[in-house]
Protein backbone atom coordinates (compact mmCIF):
# COMPACT_ATOMS: atom_id res chain seq x y z
CA UNK A 1 0.00 0.00 0.00
CA UNK A 2 1.31 3.85 -0.31
CA UNK A 3 2.56 5.35 2.22
CA UNK A 4 -0.53 8.04 1.96
CA UNK A 5 -2.91 5.70 2.10
CA UNK A 6 -0.95 4.12 4.79
CA UNK A 7 -0.92 7.47 6.61
CA UNK A 8 -4.71 7.71 6.49
CA UNK A 9 -5.62 4.48 7.99
CA UNK A 10 -2.66 5.27 10.45
CA UNK A 11 -4.84 8.35 11.14
CA UNK A 12 -8.11 6.35 11.46
CA UNK A 13 -7.08 4.02 13.69
CA UNK A 14 -5.33 6.98 16.01
CA UNK A 15 -8.86 8.34 15.31
CA UNK A 16 -10.59 4.94 17.01
CA UNK A 17 -8.17 4.64 19.66
CA UNK A 18 -9.02 8.15 20.93
CA UNK A 19 -12.79 7.25 20.44
CA UNK A 20 -12.65 3.78 22.04
CA UNK A 21 -11.08 5.03 25.21
CA UNK A 22 -13.31 8.21 25.50
CA UNK A 23 -16.37 5.98 25.30
CA UNK A 24 -15.25 3.30 27.85
CA UNK A 25 -13.85 6.03 30.07
CA UNK A 26 -10.80 3.79 30.51
CA UNK A 27 -7.91 2.36 28.67
CA UNK A 28 -4.05 3.01 27.49
CA UNK A 29 -4.52 5.99 24.33
CA UNK A 30 -0.61 7.24 24.81
CA UNK A 31 1.36 3.71 24.09
CA UNK A 32 -1.46 3.27 21.57
CA UNK A 33 -1.17 5.60 19.83
CA UNK A 34 2.82 5.72 20.03
CA UNK A 35 2.66 2.46 17.57
CA UNK A 36 -0.29 3.03 15.49
CA UNK A 37 2.47 3.74 12.12
CA UNK A 38 4.49 0.51 13.24
CA UNK A 39 1.16 -1.63 13.52
CA UNK A 40 -0.80 0.39 10.26
CA UNK A 41 2.42 -0.94 8.63
CA UNK A 42 2.52 -4.10 9.42
CA UNK A 43 -0.56 -5.35 9.03
CA UNK A 44 -1.00 -3.65 5.72
CA UNK A 45 2.60 -4.09 4.02
CA UNK A 46 4.03 -6.60 6.07
CA UNK A 47 1.75 -9.27 7.36
CA UNK A 48 -0.10 -11.70 4.98
CA UNK A 49 -3.17 -11.39 7.57
CA UNK A 50 -6.53 -11.61 5.32
CA UNK A 51 -10.15 -11.11 6.47
CA UNK A 52 -10.71 -14.98 4.99
CA UNK A 53 -7.46 -16.20 6.94
CA UNK A 54 -7.55 -14.38 10.41
CA UNK A 55 -9.37 -17.16 11.89
CA UNK A 56 -6.10 -19.66 11.21
CA UNK A 57 -2.87 -19.79 12.26
CA UNK A 58 -1.59 -20.50 8.37
CA UNK A 59 -0.18 -16.78 8.08
CA UNK A 60 1.85 -14.58 9.56
CA UNK A 61 1.00 -13.87 13.41
CA UNK A 62 1.17 -10.78 15.84
CA UNK A 63 1.54 -10.40 19.68
CA UNK A 64 0.81 -7.67 21.38
CA UNK A 65 3.31 -8.38 24.24
CA UNK A 66 1.97 -4.61 25.50
CA UNK A 67 -1.72 -5.47 25.89
CA UNK A 68 -2.74 -2.52 27.15
CA UNK A 69 -2.64 -1.25 23.73
CA UNK A 70 -5.36 -3.55 22.80
CA UNK A 71 -6.55 -0.17 21.39
CA UNK A 72 -4.73 -0.25 18.99
CA UNK A 73 -5.37 -4.04 17.10
CA UNK A 74 -8.84 -3.15 17.19
CA UNK A 75 -8.71 -0.43 15.49
CA UNK A 76 -6.08 -2.36 12.72
CA UNK A 77 -8.22 -5.37 12.67
CA UNK A 78 -11.56 -2.96 12.24
CA UNK A 79 -9.11 -1.58 9.47
CA UNK A 80 -8.48 -4.98 7.63
CA UNK A 81 -12.13 -6.26 8.06
CA UNK A 82 -11.39 -8.68 10.22
CA UNK A 83 -14.10 -6.80 12.66
CA UNK A 84 -17.02 -4.51 12.42
CA UNK A 85 -16.17 -0.71 12.99
CA UNK A 86 -18.96 -0.02 14.87
CA UNK A 87 -18.20 -2.79 17.06
CA UNK A 88 -15.27 -0.69 18.32
CA UNK A 89 -16.89 1.02 20.76
CA UNK A 90 -17.82 -1.76 22.58
CA UNK A 91 -14.23 -1.56 24.32
CA UNK A 92 -14.03 -2.83 27.66
CA UNK A 93 -17.76 -2.19 28.36
CA UNK A 94 -20.00 -5.47 29.70
CA UNK A 95 -20.17 -8.61 27.47
CA UNK A 96 -18.03 -7.16 24.91
CA UNK A 97 -15.37 -9.04 23.12
CA UNK A 98 -13.13 -6.06 23.01
CA UNK A 99 -11.38 -6.41 26.53
CA UNK A 100 -9.46 -4.33 27.93
CA UNK A 101 -6.53 -6.35 27.41
CA UNK A 102 -6.72 -8.78 24.17
CA UNK A 103 -8.15 -12.48 24.45
CA UNK A 104 -6.89 -14.63 21.82
CA UNK A 105 -10.55 -16.46 22.23
CA UNK A 106 -12.87 -13.74 21.41
CA UNK A 107 -11.45 -12.32 18.15
CA UNK A 108 -10.23 -14.04 15.28
CA UNK A 109 -6.92 -12.10 14.30
CA UNK A 110 -5.62 -11.68 18.23
CA UNK A 111 -2.97 -14.52 18.06
CA UNK A 112 -2.10 -14.07 22.00
CA UNK A 113 -3.68 -13.40 25.06
CA UNK A 114 -2.03 -11.13 26.96
CA UNK A 115 -2.13 -7.77 29.07
CA UNK A 116 0.44 -8.73 32.07
CA UNK A 117 3.85 -7.49 30.93
CA UNK A 118 6.64 -9.47 29.86
CA UNK A 119 5.04 -12.89 28.36
CA UNK A 120 4.43 -12.00 25.21
CA UNK A 121 7.36 -12.54 23.74
CA UNK A 122 7.81 -15.93 25.09
CA UNK A 123 4.48 -17.11 23.24
CA UNK A 124 6.26 -15.68 20.19
CA UNK A 125 9.00 -17.78 20.85
CA UNK A 126 6.79 -20.71 20.95
CA UNK A 127 5.59 -19.84 18.06
CA UNK A 128 8.55 -19.28 16.24
CA UNK A 129 9.69 -22.84 17.17
CA UNK A 130 6.44 -24.47 16.26
CA UNK A 131 6.41 -22.60 12.26
CA UNK A 132 10.15 -24.36 12.10
CA UNK A 133 8.80 -27.69 13.56
CA UNK A 134 6.36 -27.27 10.70
CA UNK A 135 8.80 -26.00 7.73
CA UNK A 136 6.66 -23.28 6.90
CA UNK A 137 7.53 -19.79 6.22
CA UNK A 138 5.51 -17.22 8.61
CA UNK A 139 6.80 -14.91 10.23
CA UNK A 140 6.30 -14.23 14.09
CA UNK A 141 6.02 -10.45 14.98
CA UNK A 142 5.84 -9.08 18.75
CA UNK A 143 5.38 -5.75 19.80
CA UNK A 144 7.14 -4.83 22.96
CA UNK A 145 6.99 -1.80 25.15
CA UNK A 146 10.23 -0.13 26.07
CA UNK A 147 8.88 -0.27 30.06
CA UNK A 148 8.31 -3.83 29.46
CA UNK A 149 11.09 -4.66 28.53
CA UNK A 150 12.13 -4.08 32.49
CA UNK A 151 10.37 -7.49 32.80
CA UNK A 152 13.02 -10.09 33.34
CA UNK A 153 11.28 -12.73 31.28
CA UNK A 154 11.73 -10.54 28.11
CA UNK A 155 15.69 -11.44 28.57
CA UNK A 156 14.68 -14.46 29.39
CA UNK A 157 12.93 -15.20 26.07
CA UNK A 158 16.02 -12.74 23.62
CA UNK A 159 18.26 -15.52 25.37
CA UNK A 160 15.51 -18.66 24.46
CA UNK A 161 15.29 -16.88 21.01
CA UNK A 162 18.96 -16.24 20.07
CA UNK A 163 19.83 -19.63 21.20
CA UNK A 164 16.89 -21.66 18.92
CA UNK A 165 18.31 -19.33 16.00
CA UNK A 166 14.48 -17.60 15.64
CA UNK A 167 15.27 -16.01 12.40
CA UNK A 168 11.22 -16.21 11.66
CA UNK A 169 11.17 -13.84 14.72
CA UNK A 170 10.94 -10.21 15.03
CA UNK A 171 10.41 -7.86 17.82
CA UNK A 172 9.61 -4.15 17.52
CA UNK A 173 10.21 -1.96 20.63
CA UNK A 174 7.97 0.59 20.46
CA UNK A 175 10.45 3.02 21.44
CA UNK A 176 7.95 6.21 23.11
CA UNK A 177 10.27 6.67 26.10
CA UNK A 178 7.74 7.06 29.13
CA UNK A 179 5.84 4.82 31.62
CA UNK A 180 3.40 5.24 34.21
CA UNK A 181 6.03 6.61 37.02
CA UNK A 182 7.74 8.83 34.13
CA UNK A 183 10.30 8.77 31.90
CA UNK A 184 11.89 5.47 31.25
CA UNK A 185 15.41 6.67 32.26
CA UNK A 186 14.27 8.16 35.22
CA UNK A 187 12.28 4.80 36.21
CA UNK A 188 15.00 1.94 35.60
CA UNK A 189 16.59 2.79 32.34
CA UNK A 190 16.16 -0.14 30.29
CA UNK A 191 18.13 1.51 27.40
CA UNK A 192 20.57 1.30 25.29
CA UNK A 193 18.31 -1.42 23.47
CA UNK A 194 20.32 -2.36 20.80
CA UNK A 195 23.25 -3.37 22.10
CA UNK A 196 21.74 -5.22 24.81
CA UNK A 197 19.09 -7.26 22.05
CA UNK A 198 22.73 -7.47 20.09
CA UNK A 199 24.57 -8.69 23.69
CA UNK A 200 21.49 -11.60 23.62
CA UNK A 201 22.49 -12.61 20.14
CA UNK A 202 20.12 -10.41 18.21
CA UNK A 203 20.16 -8.46 14.88
CA UNK A 204 18.98 -4.92 15.73
CA UNK A 205 18.32 -1.63 13.81
CA UNK A 206 17.35 1.33 14.79
CA UNK A 207 14.25 3.72 12.88
CA UNK A 208 12.15 6.26 13.23
CA UNK A 209 8.98 4.30 14.40
CA UNK A 210 6.95 6.82 12.62
CA UNK A 211 8.44 6.63 9.11
CA UNK A 212 7.51 4.57 6.85
CA UNK A 213 9.92 4.06 4.87
CA UNK A 214 12.55 3.51 7.34
CA UNK A 215 9.65 0.76 9.05
CA UNK A 216 9.33 -1.23 6.28
CA UNK A 217 12.83 -1.23 5.04
CA UNK A 218 14.00 -2.51 8.76
CA UNK A 219 11.01 -5.18 8.49
CA UNK A 220 12.28 -6.52 4.93
CA UNK A 221 16.18 -6.30 6.08
CA UNK A 222 14.85 -8.33 9.41
CA UNK A 223 13.18 -11.20 7.07
CA UNK A 224 16.75 -11.80 5.35
CA UNK A 225 18.60 -11.77 8.28
CA UNK A 226 19.25 -15.55 8.80
CA UNK A 227 20.54 -17.74 12.04
CA UNK A 228 19.29 -15.22 14.72
CA UNK A 229 16.27 -13.37 15.61
CA UNK A 230 15.76 -9.42 14.96
CA UNK A 231 14.78 -6.81 17.13
CA UNK A 232 13.61 -3.13 15.29
CA UNK A 233 14.25 -0.65 18.12
CA UNK A 234 11.13 2.16 16.69
CA UNK A 235 11.87 5.74 18.43
CA UNK A 236 8.02 6.90 18.56
CA UNK A 237 6.10 9.51 20.39
CA UNK A 238 3.80 8.68 22.74
CA UNK A 239 0.79 10.32 22.33
CA UNK A 240 1.63 10.70 18.56
CA UNK A 241 -0.97 12.65 16.94
CA UNK A 242 -2.84 14.32 19.70
CA UNK A 243 -0.99 17.68 20.83
CA UNK A 244 -1.58 17.13 24.61
CA UNK A 245 -0.56 13.91 25.20
CA UNK A 246 2.17 13.90 23.03
CA UNK A 247 5.13 12.69 25.21
CA UNK A 248 3.18 13.10 28.49
CA UNK A 249 3.29 10.14 30.81
CA UNK A 250 0.34 11.15 32.31
CA UNK A 251 -1.78 9.59 29.16
CA UNK A 252 -0.39 6.39 29.20
CA UNK A 253 -3.73 4.70 30.74
CA UNK A 254 -6.34 7.46 31.31
CA UNK A 255 -9.18 8.50 29.07
CA UNK A 256 -10.01 12.27 27.97
CA UNK A 257 -12.97 13.63 28.97
CA UNK A 258 -15.44 14.87 26.11
CA UNK A 259 -13.80 18.26 26.09
CA UNK A 260 -10.56 16.71 25.54
CA UNK A 261 -11.74 14.37 23.13
CA UNK A 262 -13.17 17.31 21.05
CA UNK A 263 -9.68 18.56 21.10
CA UNK A 264 -7.85 15.12 20.53
CA UNK A 265 -9.79 14.04 17.62
CA UNK A 266 -9.84 17.97 16.06
CA UNK A 267 -5.88 17.49 15.99
CA UNK A 268 -6.41 14.38 14.23
CA UNK A 269 -8.43 15.77 11.74
CA UNK A 270 -11.97 13.81 12.98
CA UNK A 271 -15.07 14.35 14.87
CA UNK B 1 8.34 -52.89 42.15
CA UNK B 2 9.37 -49.65 42.85
CA UNK B 3 9.72 -47.00 40.81
CA UNK B 4 10.03 -42.88 41.05
CA UNK B 5 6.48 -41.28 39.56
CA UNK B 6 8.94 -38.99 38.19
CA UNK B 7 10.38 -42.02 36.09
CA UNK B 8 7.15 -43.26 35.16
CA UNK B 9 6.21 -39.99 33.33
CA UNK B 10 9.94 -40.19 31.45
CA UNK B 11 8.80 -43.63 30.86
CA UNK B 12 5.46 -42.15 29.61
CA UNK B 13 7.31 -39.59 27.76
CA UNK B 14 9.07 -41.87 25.73
CA UNK B 15 5.99 -43.48 24.14
CA UNK B 16 4.19 -40.31 23.32
CA UNK B 17 7.14 -38.64 21.44
CA UNK B 18 7.28 -41.37 19.29
CA UNK B 19 3.36 -42.01 18.99
CA UNK B 20 2.12 -38.41 18.86
CA UNK B 21 4.24 -35.94 16.50
CA UNK B 22 2.73 -33.17 18.28
CA UNK B 23 3.88 -33.53 21.71
CA UNK B 24 7.04 -31.41 22.45
CA UNK B 25 8.77 -31.32 25.52
CA UNK B 26 10.45 -28.70 27.41
CA UNK B 27 12.39 -28.29 30.75
CA UNK B 28 14.40 -25.92 32.95
CA UNK B 29 17.44 -27.59 33.15
CA UNK B 30 16.27 -30.21 35.03
CA UNK B 31 15.88 -32.73 32.12
CA UNK B 32 17.47 -35.22 34.19
CA UNK B 33 16.27 -34.81 37.10
CA UNK B 34 12.95 -35.14 36.19
CA UNK B 35 13.09 -37.95 33.64
CA UNK B 36 11.76 -35.65 30.56
CA UNK B 37 15.27 -35.64 29.08
CA UNK B 38 14.77 -39.52 27.83
CA UNK B 39 12.21 -37.86 25.27
CA UNK B 40 15.28 -35.98 23.66
CA UNK B 41 16.98 -39.24 22.41
CA UNK B 42 13.88 -40.26 20.67
CA UNK B 43 12.44 -36.59 19.27
CA UNK B 44 15.57 -34.55 19.83
CA UNK B 45 13.87 -31.77 17.12
CA UNK B 46 10.96 -31.88 19.66
CA UNK B 47 12.72 -31.79 22.79
CA UNK B 48 13.53 -27.77 24.26
CA UNK B 49 16.00 -27.10 27.59
CA UNK B 50 14.97 -23.60 28.19
CA UNK B 51 17.75 -23.49 30.53
CA UNK B 52 17.24 -21.79 34.10
CA UNK B 53 14.13 -19.91 33.04
CA UNK B 54 11.00 -21.28 33.63
CA UNK B 55 8.71 -18.33 33.37
CA UNK B 56 9.73 -18.72 29.25
CA UNK B 57 9.44 -22.00 29.76
CA UNK B 58 6.06 -21.97 30.65
CA UNK B 59 5.39 -18.91 28.15
CA UNK B 60 7.00 -20.42 25.25
CA UNK B 61 4.83 -23.54 25.93
CA UNK B 62 2.12 -21.25 25.26
CA UNK B 63 3.30 -20.33 22.06
CA UNK B 64 3.77 -23.99 21.03
CA UNK B 65 0.33 -24.68 22.36
CA UNK B 66 -1.28 -21.89 20.12
CA UNK B 67 0.43 -23.49 17.46
CA UNK B 68 -1.35 -26.65 17.45
CA UNK B 69 1.45 -29.00 19.81
CA UNK B 70 0.99 -30.34 22.61
CA UNK B 71 3.86 -29.12 25.39
CA UNK B 72 4.97 -31.21 28.08
CA UNK B 73 6.79 -28.73 30.59
CA UNK B 74 8.63 -30.29 33.36
CA UNK B 75 10.99 -28.67 36.01
CA UNK B 76 10.62 -29.35 39.94
CA UNK B 77 7.26 -28.90 41.74
CA UNK B 78 8.58 -25.55 43.32
CA UNK B 79 10.01 -23.54 40.08
CA UNK B 80 7.12 -24.72 37.69
CA UNK B 81 4.54 -23.42 39.76
CA UNK B 82 5.21 -21.05 42.66
CA UNK B 83 7.51 -19.17 40.69
CA UNK B 84 5.78 -18.65 37.67
CA UNK B 85 2.10 -18.75 39.23
CA UNK B 86 0.93 -15.31 37.50
CA UNK B 87 2.53 -16.83 33.52
CA UNK B 88 0.22 -20.12 33.87
CA UNK B 89 -2.59 -18.20 35.03
CA UNK B 90 -2.35 -15.36 32.47
CA UNK B 91 -0.53 -16.63 29.65
CA UNK B 92 -1.43 -20.63 29.78
CA UNK B 93 -5.00 -21.28 31.92
CA UNK B 94 -7.07 -17.85 30.68
CA UNK B 95 -6.43 -18.62 26.96
CA UNK B 96 -7.13 -22.58 27.65
CA UNK B 97 -3.81 -23.55 25.97
CA UNK B 98 -3.12 -27.01 25.60
CA UNK B 99 -0.24 -26.80 27.65
CA UNK B 100 1.12 -29.84 30.57
CA UNK B 101 2.71 -28.70 33.43
CA UNK B 102 4.79 -31.61 35.43
CA UNK B 103 6.26 -30.50 38.32
CA UNK B 104 8.53 -33.45 39.88
CA UNK B 105 10.19 -33.64 43.34
CA UNK B 106 7.17 -32.29 44.84
CA UNK B 107 6.92 -32.15 49.13
CA UNK B 108 9.22 -32.69 51.69
CA UNK B 109 10.21 -36.10 49.64
CA UNK B 110 12.93 -34.13 47.98
CA UNK B 111 14.90 -34.22 51.05
CA UNK B 112 17.90 -33.05 51.53
CA UNK B 113 17.91 -29.94 49.32
CA UNK B 114 15.65 -28.42 52.50
CA UNK B 115 12.93 -25.59 52.43
CA UNK B 116 13.78 -23.83 49.05
CA UNK B 117 12.88 -26.97 47.39
CA UNK B 118 10.31 -28.58 49.22
CA UNK B 119 6.86 -27.39 47.45
CA UNK B 120 4.06 -28.03 49.70
CA UNK B 121 1.90 -25.33 48.14
CA UNK B 122 1.97 -26.38 44.54
CA UNK B 123 -1.70 -28.18 44.68
CA UNK B 124 -3.09 -25.28 46.67
CA UNK B 125 -1.68 -22.64 43.74
CA UNK B 126 -2.23 -24.12 41.31
CA UNK B 127 -6.17 -25.41 42.50
CA UNK B 128 -7.08 -22.39 42.19
CA UNK B 129 -6.71 -21.47 39.01
CA UNK B 130 -9.55 -21.44 36.65
CA UNK B 131 -9.44 -24.23 33.87
CA UNK B 132 -6.54 -26.28 35.61
CA UNK B 133 -6.84 -29.44 35.85
CA UNK B 134 -4.13 -31.05 38.92
CA UNK B 135 -3.94 -34.21 38.80
CA UNK B 136 -1.13 -36.08 41.99
CA UNK B 137 -0.58 -39.65 40.69
CA UNK B 138 0.61 -42.24 43.48
CA UNK B 139 2.42 -45.01 41.79
CA UNK B 140 4.37 -45.26 38.21
CA UNK B 141 1.39 -47.23 36.93
CA UNK B 142 -1.09 -44.33 37.67
CA UNK B 143 1.11 -41.78 36.62
CA UNK B 144 1.75 -43.67 33.16
CA UNK B 145 -2.13 -43.32 33.01
CA UNK B 146 -2.15 -39.61 33.70
CA UNK B 147 0.24 -38.24 31.48
CA UNK B 148 -1.26 -41.07 28.13
CA UNK B 149 -4.78 -39.47 29.94
CA UNK B 150 -3.79 -35.27 29.11
CA UNK B 151 -2.45 -35.94 26.25
CA UNK B 152 -5.38 -36.98 24.53
CA UNK B 153 -7.38 -34.83 25.98
CA UNK B 154 -7.13 -30.76 25.44
CA UNK B 155 -6.73 -28.21 28.39
CA UNK B 156 -3.82 -27.41 30.73
CA UNK B 157 -3.27 -28.72 33.90
CA UNK B 158 -0.83 -29.30 36.46
CA UNK B 159 0.48 -32.84 37.47
CA UNK B 160 2.45 -33.35 40.78
CA UNK B 161 5.26 -35.98 40.84
CA UNK B 162 7.93 -37.32 43.40
CA UNK B 163 11.46 -37.78 43.50
CA UNK B 164 11.36 -41.09 46.15
CA UNK B 165 10.93 -44.09 44.67
CA UNK B 166 7.08 -45.98 45.74
CA UNK B 167 6.01 -49.25 45.75
CA UNK B 168 3.62 -50.51 43.95
CA UNK B 169 -0.07 -49.86 44.60
CA UNK B 170 -1.39 -50.74 41.28
CA UNK B 171 -0.87 -53.18 38.99
CA UNK B 172 0.32 -53.16 35.16
CA UNK B 173 -3.04 -54.12 33.95
CA UNK B 174 -5.07 -51.57 36.17
CA UNK B 175 -7.40 -49.61 34.05
CA UNK B 176 -7.21 -46.33 34.94
CA UNK B 177 -10.31 -43.71 34.86
CA UNK B 178 -8.30 -41.05 36.73
CA UNK B 179 -11.19 -38.81 37.55
CA UNK B 180 -12.65 -40.70 39.81
CA UNK B 181 -11.12 -42.04 43.48
CA UNK B 182 -10.09 -44.95 44.02
CA UNK B 183 -11.23 -47.09 47.20
CA UNK B 184 -7.94 -49.32 47.84
CA UNK B 185 -9.26 -50.46 51.35
CA UNK B 186 -12.45 -51.37 52.64
CA UNK B 187 -13.01 -50.50 56.57
CA UNK B 188 -15.62 -49.17 58.72
CA UNK B 189 -16.65 -45.90 60.01
CA UNK B 190 -13.38 -44.67 59.11
CA UNK B 191 -12.23 -43.32 55.80
CA UNK B 192 -9.04 -41.66 55.03
CA UNK B 193 -8.25 -39.83 51.74
CA UNK B 194 -4.46 -39.98 50.02
CA UNK B 195 -2.94 -38.53 47.07
CA UNK B 196 0.41 -39.67 46.10
CA UNK B 197 3.35 -40.54 47.96
CA UNK B 198 0.59 -40.98 50.74
CA UNK B 199 -1.16 -43.51 49.21
CA UNK B 200 1.03 -46.36 49.66
CA UNK B 201 1.86 -44.70 53.24
CA UNK B 202 -1.28 -44.72 54.12
CA UNK B 203 -1.80 -48.29 53.20
CA UNK B 204 1.16 -49.14 55.40
CA UNK B 205 -0.72 -46.97 58.02
CA UNK B 206 -3.85 -49.17 57.80
CA UNK B 207 -1.79 -52.26 58.15
CA UNK B 208 -0.47 -50.82 61.81
CA UNK B 209 -4.29 -49.83 62.71
CA UNK B 210 -5.66 -52.84 61.56
CA UNK B 211 -3.47 -54.90 64.41
CA UNK B 212 -4.94 -52.66 66.67
CA UNK B 213 -8.52 -53.07 65.56
CA UNK B 214 -9.30 -50.48 63.96
CA UNK B 215 -10.37 -50.80 60.16
CA UNK B 216 -9.98 -48.35 57.97
CA UNK B 217 -11.11 -47.27 54.24
CA UNK B 218 -8.53 -45.92 52.07
CA UNK B 219 -8.92 -44.17 49.06
CA UNK B 220 -6.52 -43.18 46.41
CA UNK B 221 -7.41 -39.54 45.65
CA UNK B 222 -5.07 -38.53 41.88
CA UNK B 223 -7.48 -35.92 40.47
CA UNK B 224 -7.44 -33.08 43.40
CA UNK B 225 -9.20 -31.32 40.52
CA UNK B 226 -11.65 -32.06 39.06
CA UNK B 227 -12.98 -33.87 42.18
CA UNK B 228 -14.54 -36.98 41.96
CA UNK B 229 -17.59 -35.19 44.35
CA UNK B 230 -20.28 -37.87 44.33
CA UNK B 231 -17.45 -40.37 45.04
CA UNK B 232 -16.46 -38.53 48.32
CA UNK B 233 -19.82 -37.49 49.09
CA UNK B 234 -20.25 -41.01 48.82
CA UNK B 235 -17.73 -42.41 51.11
CA UNK B 236 -18.30 -39.63 53.84
CA UNK B 237 -22.10 -41.16 53.96
CA UNK B 238 -20.95 -44.75 54.59
CA UNK B 239 -18.11 -43.14 57.48
CA UNK B 240 -18.36 -41.38 60.60
CA UNK B 241 -14.61 -40.41 60.97
CA UNK B 242 -12.49 -39.10 57.94
CA UNK B 243 -9.03 -38.32 57.69
CA UNK B 244 -7.29 -36.45 54.49
CA UNK B 245 -3.09 -37.47 54.31
CA UNK B 246 -0.74 -35.89 52.47
CA UNK B 247 2.51 -34.31 51.35
CA UNK B 248 1.52 -31.11 51.08
CA UNK B 249 0.67 -28.43 53.14
CA UNK B 250 -2.56 -28.82 55.34
CA UNK B 251 -4.41 -25.75 53.83
CA UNK B 252 -5.41 -25.57 49.66
CA UNK B 253 -4.88 -29.18 48.98
CA UNK B 254 -6.60 -32.10 49.28
CA UNK B 255 -7.18 -31.44 52.87
CA UNK B 256 -8.78 -28.59 51.77
CA UNK B 257 -10.61 -30.49 48.89
CA UNK B 258 -12.98 -32.67 51.32
CA UNK B 259 -13.58 -30.31 53.79
CA UNK B 260 -15.26 -28.42 50.86
CA UNK B 261 -16.91 -31.27 50.06
CA UNK B 262 -17.88 -32.41 53.35
CA UNK B 263 -19.91 -28.93 54.12
CA UNK B 264 -21.36 -28.89 51.24
CA UNK B 265 -23.02 -32.42 50.93
CA UNK B 266 -22.61 -34.51 53.87
CA UNK B 267 -21.38 -32.89 57.11
CA UNK B 268 -18.30 -34.60 58.65
CA UNK B 269 -15.90 -33.67 61.02
CA UNK B 270 -12.45 -33.85 59.00
CA UNK B 271 -9.12 -34.66 60.09
CA UNK B 272 -6.09 -33.12 58.20
CA UNK B 273 -2.73 -34.75 57.93
CA UNK B 274 -0.21 -33.25 56.36
CA UNK B 275 2.68 -30.38 56.64
CA UNK B 276 1.98 -27.53 59.26
CA UNK B 277 4.72 -25.66 57.91
CA UNK B 278 7.95 -25.68 56.35
CA UNK B 279 10.30 -28.72 56.52
CA UNK B 280 13.92 -29.09 56.40
CA UNK B 281 17.40 -30.81 55.25
CA UNK B 282 17.15 -34.70 55.70
CA UNK B 283 17.04 -38.03 54.28
CA UNK B 284 13.65 -38.38 53.02
CA UNK B 285 12.37 -41.78 54.92
CA UNK B 286 13.87 -39.74 58.02
CA UNK B 287 11.90 -36.65 56.90
CA UNK B 288 8.63 -38.86 56.42
CA UNK B 289 9.09 -39.98 59.59
CA UNK B 290 10.04 -36.89 61.50
CA UNK B 291 7.00 -35.00 60.23
CA UNK B 292 4.83 -37.85 60.93
CA UNK B 293 3.82 -39.04 57.20
CA UNK B 294 5.20 -42.53 57.48
CA UNK B 295 2.96 -45.48 57.91
CA UNK B 296 3.77 -44.97 61.90
CA UNK B 297 3.38 -41.52 62.09
CA UNK B 298 -0.02 -41.37 60.21
CA UNK B 299 -1.23 -44.52 61.90
CA UNK B 300 -0.33 -42.71 65.33
CA UNK B 301 -1.84 -39.30 64.14
CA UNK B 302 -4.94 -41.38 63.42
CA UNK B 303 -5.93 -43.08 66.45
CA UNK B 304 -4.18 -39.64 68.61
CA UNK B 305 -7.46 -38.13 66.71
CA UNK B 306 -9.28 -41.17 67.52
CA UNK B 307 -8.94 -41.28 71.28
CA UNK B 308 -9.86 -37.54 71.30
Amino acid sequence: MEYEALRKIANDMRINIVKMVSNAKSGHPGGSLSAADIVALLYFNVMDITKENAGTIDRDRFVLSKGHASPLLYAVLAEKGIIPKDELLTFRLLHTRLQGHPDMNELDGIDMTTGSLGQGLSAAVGMSLANKLDKNDHRIYCLIGDGESEEGQIWEAAMAAAHYKCDNLCAVIDYNGLQIDGRVEDVIGPAPFDSKFQAFGWHTINVDGHNFEELEKAFAEAKTVKGKPTCIIAKTIKGKGVSFMENEAGWHGKAPNAELTAVALKDLGGE
Amino acid sequence: MARATREAYGDELVRLVQENPKVVVLDADLAGSTNSIRAAEYAPERFFDMGIAEADMIGVSAGLAASGYIPFASSFAMFCTGRVWEQIRNSVAYPGLNVKIVGSHSGISVGEDGVTHQAIEDMAIMRDITGLAVYCPCDQWETKAVIRQVMEENGPCYIRLGRAKVEDVYDENKEFNIRKINVLRKGTKVAVFATGLMVQMTLKAADILKEQGIDVTVIDVCSIKPIDKEGVAAILKDHEQIFTVEEHSITGGLGSVICEIACETIPRIVHRIGMFGFGESGEWQQLLHEYKLDGEGIAEQIQGYLNM
